[in-house]
């Protein structure tokens, strides 16, 4: 018996019959379980298994190795921020350290509401545009401690169902590693990568 | 200075909409595929090895020699690594986001060439926003009748399938991506078999191609071979791209030749240091390789062997730049705790060496540092790499815990002085100087994450009983 929704089992077929071997699935699935339970639990886990016929260890084994498989209770949403070498050089640890200030969420933590949970993160690729911050997965390039107090503040009060990157961008951020950026409105909806083959994406609107 | 530009042309002539299949195709675009279906192995593998295109996911080995290697068995597979994680790099990126059809054509004329009728891109999860415009440009392509059954009208089958990572830099070494592709921990595989082309994913031939070396192959095609190879009289041939970031005042992407002096790179791509200040020192090619210093490399030429006879590489072309005010013990404290948390644990020299690397960094950075800890540290990265040299002596399955080894190299070798002053002064002098203490992100041995290593939380142990043990 399946603890999922109609919609995700679906959705998991799908992304099975993407691979010649139902193990190969067992990446996407997790985060199928994040989306359907806000992070990945015990539930989580054996539903994966029996879906790509493995067992829970082998699930668990996986779920373990990587960083964006929160296993713990995680916030709607998820700050990190970026201290690599070309973000700390240009403050990243500053803005850290004002995120974690602004928020009273530590490191690896998520507050008592389950509303914000913040991490610091290893280089995200946005090394033109550092310091880098990203909202569920969703990149803020060019940030300043104060801009990232000003980005706790507005994701307390603003609560946006949607995380899209072009909004915080012209919000919250500065100079980017690339700026020909063209505008999309699909984002995030929860603490985890935002894409559409998985279900985990929304769009705010049309194109 | 005039750069013929490859991978990066379209997005720079038409900026708005060069991502789309409409522009893509306006462009020239998916001519090569159709042309390769009527070509044979033997010709497109040719045609690549004659380019002497290198890999450019940061082993810069050649991609139509790793092609030749593909073994008979089949199915073969293709994979391509969009797993950009070397600390710097952030070219795949702007390739994926800005011109995603020149990589997916690239990937047919691989597929084709490698006879592959199942296609992996693996785009690391920290990239939502390359992933769905890469997914939407396969789907533009499904439509039009590129991917899917009988690709252009043909009797080929080709399908592509984005994989997304979840945050583990290890997945780029390609057998640790294939493991993870398999659904398995992304931990590298030892060798032998060295090459996935022999057995890779499923233990079947399989082709792992970076991103931007598959966005060069429609040009090879376009061109041929020879072209590419004499585009520009370099030292390597075809263009690179440069992700440079740092102190510099324009930090971005460039495309260039094999050409440039670093002088030129960083003073006249780059605008030279903020503020005006002076250059300190400098990473050629991300997290991994030794850095370099103005005194004795500033005139060398940016290219592959040039990086390697001096001692270093070029990897994966980032390039990060640090001003006279950088602390260079906090600079390699964070090199080296990047890769105390990606490393994956199999490995006693890496897991154990660069946990006890990052502690005694951190230490020496926060003024409890001992008169014996370079030399500490030093004998920590002999344990990971013989004689902290370049290309670094391997006692691990693949080269994650040798490169945590390269900025202790800068500070043997060029930033001695400075790391005697921390301890003597018992704090960071740069600190001191400005008389502010400065924000410091956690280590990453204090979180409760999942990737830390069984026995190495809690805080930093600073007293010099426990950095003794760890020593012997």
């Amino acid at each position: 018996m399946s603890h999922w929704s109609e919609s995700t089992q679906e959705r998991a077929r799908e992304i099975i019959d993407l691979y010649p071997q139902k193990r190969s699935a067992v990446m996407p699935l997790l985060y199928l379980a994040m989306a359907e339970e806000g992070h990945l639990t015990e539930t989580g886990m054996e539903e994966v298994a029996r879906w790509c016929e493995i067992t829970p260890a082998q699930v668990l084994s996986v779920a373990s190795f990587y960083t964006m498989y929160k296993r713990e209770r995680t916030g709607k949403y998820l700050i990190s921020c970026c201290t690599s070498i070309s973000c700390m050089l240009l403050g990243g640890d500053e803005v850290m350290h004002a995120v974690e200030d602004e928020s009273g969420v530590p490191h690896g933590e998520t507050d008592e509401e389950g509303l914000l949970s913040v991490e610091h993160a290893e280089c995200i690729g946005a090394c033109g545009g550092a310091p880098a911050v990203q909202v569920n997965y969703e990149l803020i390039e060019g940030v300043t401690p104060d801009k990232a107090r000003d980005l706790v503040t507005w994701l307390k009060k603003a609560r946006p169902v949607v995380v899209n990157t072009d909004e915080m961008q012209e919000l919250f951020g500065g100079r980017r590693s690339f700026d020909w950026a063209i505008p999309e409105t699909d984002g995030a909806i929860g603490p985890f990568p935002a894409f559409q083959p998985l279900g985990t994406v929304e769009s705010e609107g049309g194109e | 200075m005039s750069t013929p530009l490859v991978v990066t042309k379209r997005m720079t002539e038409y900026p708005s909409d060069s991502h789309t299949i409409a522009r893509y195709e306006a462009t020239g675009g998916y001519e090569q595929a159709k042309r390769a279906l009527g070509m044979t192995r033997d010709e497109l593998v040719g045609e690549v090895k004659t380019s002497e295109l290198l890999g450019r996911g940061g082993a810069a080995f050649p991609a139509g020699v790793k092609w030749g290697f593909l073994a008979p068995e089949r199915p073969a597979y293709l994979v391509v690594n969009a797993d950009e994680s070397e600390p710097g790099t952030f070219k795949d990126r702007q390739l994926l986001e800005r011109d995603p059809h020149q990589m997916i054509e690239g990937m047919i004329i691989t597929a084709i060439a490698n006879e592959a009728h199942l296609a992996f891109i693996y785009i690391r999860g920290e990239y939502p926003k390359p992933a769905r415009r890469t997914q939407r440009a396969i789907e533009e392509a499904y439509q039009n009748g590129y991917l899917g059954r009988g690709i252009f009208g043909s009797d080929y089958d080709l399908d592509i399938v984005v994989h997304l990572g979840a945050g583990a830099y290890i997945c780029g070494e390609e057998t640790a991506l294939i493991n993870s592709l398999e659904g398995e921990r992304g931990e590298p595989r030892l060798k032998p078999p060295y090459f996935p082309a022999a057995k890779g994913l499923y233990m079947k031939p399989t082709i792992v191609n970076n991103v931007e070396t598959m966005s060069n192959i429609p040009h090879i095609l376009e061109m041929g071979g020879e072209a590419y190879r004499d585009l520009v009289i370099a030292l390597d041939t075809g263009t690179y791209m440069i992700s440079l970031s740092g102190h510099v005042k324009r930090p971005g992407n460039y495309e260039l030749p094999h050409t440039l002096s670093w002088r030129e790179l960083i003073y006249d791509i780059g605008g030279g240091i903020r503020d005006d200040k002076e250059l300190k020192a400098w990473i050629p090619g991300g997290a991994s390789a030794p850095w370099f210093v103005p005194d004795e490399h500033l005139d060398l030429i940016v290219a592959k062997e040039a990086c390697a006879l001096a001692g270093s590489m070029l990897g994966s072309g980032a390039v990060v730049v640090m001003d006279e005010d950088t602390c260079m013990v906090r600079a390699a404290e964070r090199i080296v705790r990047f890769f105390s948390h990606e490393s994956c644990g199999q490995c006693t020299p890496c897991r154990e060496g660069t946990t006890w690397m990052e502690m005694i960094l951190r230490r020496i950075d926060e003024g409890a540092g001992r008169p014996v800890d370079l030399d500490l540290l030093i004998d920590v990265s002999d344990g990971i790499s013989v004689g902290l040299q370049w290309p670094p002596k391997m006692t691990t399955i693949c080269p994650l815990g040798p490169s945590a080894v390269s900025p202790i190299i800068a500070l043997r070798d060029y930033f001695r002085d400075e790391v005697q002053r921390h301890v003597d002064l018992g704090g960071c002098p740069f600190e001191l100087k400005s008389g502010e203490t400065r924000a410091r992100a956690p280590s990453s041995l204090a979180g409760a994450g999942p990737e830390v290593r069984g026995g190495s939380t809690g805080s930093i142990p600073s007293d010099r009983e426990s950095a003794g043990e760890g020593s012997s």
